[in-house]
């Protein structure tokens, strides 16, 4: 069976069916949920036989139109994008089922669009992730983040404002990647990735071509909110719907970190950035101060929500500085830590919506007595929390392992220390919750009321849609740990860029 | 003097930049923002199309291509076509960047009655 096709269809098939879903939900609305559904499996199935492909036969090339390369666009396919398609696709897929609950009590009316927007975004996200196009990749990031945009709206009361605020950052962010692209352009006159890669290292005494790379990794950084960047993204995933942030959230900075390697170990060459400008040096200080700033802020917030938004920042932090130490632990960290943190990340934010689902404030002293009302989703909760923590079965500890090796063979004991130390900011973070969840004695039990009609057994438990992929993402969580070195020497360590 | 002059459409790229980039984050009404923004995402417009365009040149047709096949095509006399159909996509980016940001503007002004940033922070503290 020839794989060539796989990587348009990865794209075309979520791309047409958000279109058709609303065509469809005019018809008969029921069927609008079954219809993503099946459209997301297609995706996830497409990215598993390209990541199939991919291990047995090497890199996939796809030429839109037959035209070639440097003229045309080429999706190109190697084993870095095959792994975080693989991550997007998967997590998308199990977003998308436990989305169905919470939509249908925020937007029962506008339950089509949503779904419609969901298949964009995930479109967008693929795309990004697919191409091998510099100015293709700008197209599907800005479709990314006008659906983003969007779908952030829906929220509560702040969120159309904080939705314009991101939108505001967001378009300097793409602006700014698109001036790189056309500094690029002047000087190689080529938007082809892999061509790219061939003509520039010539180029590296140019100021344009350093203008560029500045201009691409500001842009990449306001996206993926790295932290002087990062002040859009609270607010926005705070006030967006449950089931949105926890799509946005593991998802869009993920595939922004991507798209930095991408950049700075592809399209430019390892040595631009580790020996002609210091860039890798500046970006693990900012990765620095991002984890202690990300989990300094989230110790002062209240809400549940809001906390996990602020780890998240810190959790960026951690990829990045990865990436800046530029060795071979730092970089097998950073891309284990993007599967890690998505799967974290989805799983933390999908139980945030559950739990809102039924009725509990996020105000998290309020969390008494919610371990016997919802005894699996809290499980799922302890799981998720020990992994960001780090603590060992769960795979939270196998990519801050190789971090913290990278850090130290790249000889820089502060960077040790601020993992050290995030780690320790973590355990005191999650275990006060723990604490407000199954310790705090139950006050008064007229306090807190979630649907109380509900009185048989698990009748408070999260509905059985969200629930399965909950399971899914804490089991997902402890045996990606468990596999981690086995996931390593499959595809990872072929990710790495070469020399490394 | 002469790199001023020479590259007059350059140095308004920078000019119009920055003043798109100093409503984006100086102003305090959303709408003279999003008017910042526009005037942002222009200005790239300009970068690009002046990166294609060459003094002399004309459109890239190539005239009697079928039959004048053996005569040589001088690439100087024709402009770069590419940054043109680049800023036809980047264009209708914009436009539906404008659109939803007027949608999410609408949805801000019933609610607050209000589109000043100031006011509107100092309505949700409430």
């Amino acid at each position: 069976m020839t794989a060539s096709p796989f990587p348009i269809l990865v794209i075309v098939v979520p791309l047409i069916s958000a279109f058709l879903i609303i065509l469809l939900g005019w018809l008969k609305k029921s069927l609008c949920y079954p219809f993503m559904i099946a459209s997301l499996m297609a995706t996830v199935f497409f990215s598993m036989a390209i990541l199939r492909w991919i291990i047995h036969h090497g890199t996939l090339h796809y030429y839109l139109g037959n035209w070639d390369p440097p003229w045309g666009i080429e999706y190109l396919i190697d084993p870095l994008n095959a792994f975080v398609l693989v991550i997007v696709s998967v997590i998308s897929l199990l977003i998308g089922i436990g989305s169905k609950p919470m939509v249908e009590s925020d937007i029962p009316r506008k339950s089509i669009y949503f779904y419609c927007l969901f298949l964009l975004q995930v479109t967008g996200l693929l795309g990004i992730v697919v191409t091998g196009d510099v100015f293709n990749l700008y197209v599907f990031l800005e479709i990314a983040s006008l659906a983003g945009y969007a779908l952030i709206a829906i929220g509560e009361e702040g969120a159309p404002f904080a939705s314009f605020n991101y939108m505001i950052y967001g378009t300097i962010g793409a602006c700014f990647y698109l001036l790189g692209v056309g500094y690029l352009y002047i000087m190689t006159g080529s938007l082809n990735m892999a061509d790219l890669s061939k003509l520039l290292p010539d180029l590296y005494a140019s100021k344009v071509v350093l203008m560029a790379f500045a201009f691409f990794v500001v842009g990449v950084a306001i996206k993926m909110a790295l932290f002087p960047l990062h002040v859009w993204l609270p607010d926005a995933y705070t006030y967006a719907p449950s089931s949105v942030t926890s799509l946005l959230a593991p998802l869009t900075t993920k595939v922004g970190a991507y798209v930095l390697i991408r950049i700075m170990y592809g399209v430019f060459k390892p040595n631009f950035s580790i020996e002609v400008i210091p860039a890798t040096t500046i970006l693990s200080w900012m990765a620095f101060f991002a984890i202690l700033f990300g989990c300094v802020l989230a110790l002062g917030q209240r809400d549940l929500k809001r906390m996990v938004a602020y780890v998240l920042i810190a959790e960026i932090g951690y990829i990045a500085l990865g990436v800046g130490l530029a060795n071979r632990n730092g970089l097998l960290g950073a891309l284990l830590h993007i599967m890690n943190d998505a799967l974290m990340m989805a799983c933390l934010f999908l139980i945030v919506g559950a739990m809102t689902y039924r009725g509990w404030p996020r105000q998290m002293e309020r969390f008494t007595g919610l371990h016997r009302k919802m005894p699996i989703t809290m499980a799922a909760f302890v799981i998720s929390a020990l992994s960001v923590i780090g603590i060992p079965p769960a795979c939270g500890f196998f990519s801050k392992w190789y971090l913290v090796l990278g850090a130290i063979d790249a000889e820089q004991w502060l960077f040790v220390a601020v993992l050290l130390i995030s780690s320790l900011l973590n355990a005191i973070l999650f275990f006060r919750v723990i604490e407000y969840v199954y310790f705090e004695p139950v006050a008064k039990e007229s306090e807190v009321k979630p649907s109380e009609e509900r009185t048989k057994f698990m009748g408070n438990e999260a509905p059985l849609t969200m629930l399965i992929p909950i399971i899914l993402f804490a089991l997902a969580i402890l045996s990606v740990g468990l596999l981690s070195g086995t996931i390593i020497s499959l595809v990872i360590q072929f990710a790495l860029p070469a020399n490394f | 003097m002469e790199q001023v002059i020479g590259k007059y459409n350059y140095w308004i790229y920078i000019i119009l930049m920055m003043i798109g980039f100093y409503a984006m984050i100086g102003k305090k009404n959303l709408v003279k923002k999003l008017i910042g923004m526009n005037i942002f995402q222009t200005s790239i417009i300009l970068f690009f199309i002046s990166t294609g365009s060459k003094k002399g040149a004309t459109i890239p047709i190539v005239s009697n291509g079928h039959e004048g096949i053996h005569r040589a095509i001088e690439a100087f006399q024709y402009m770069n076509p590419l940054p043109h159909v680049l800023m036809l996509t980047a264009i209708v980016v914009m436009v539906s960047t404008f659109g939803v940001a007027l949608a999410l503007l609408l949805m801000i002004y019933r609610r607050y009655q209000t589109l000043d940033e100031d006011e509107i922070l100092r309505l949700r503290r409430k």
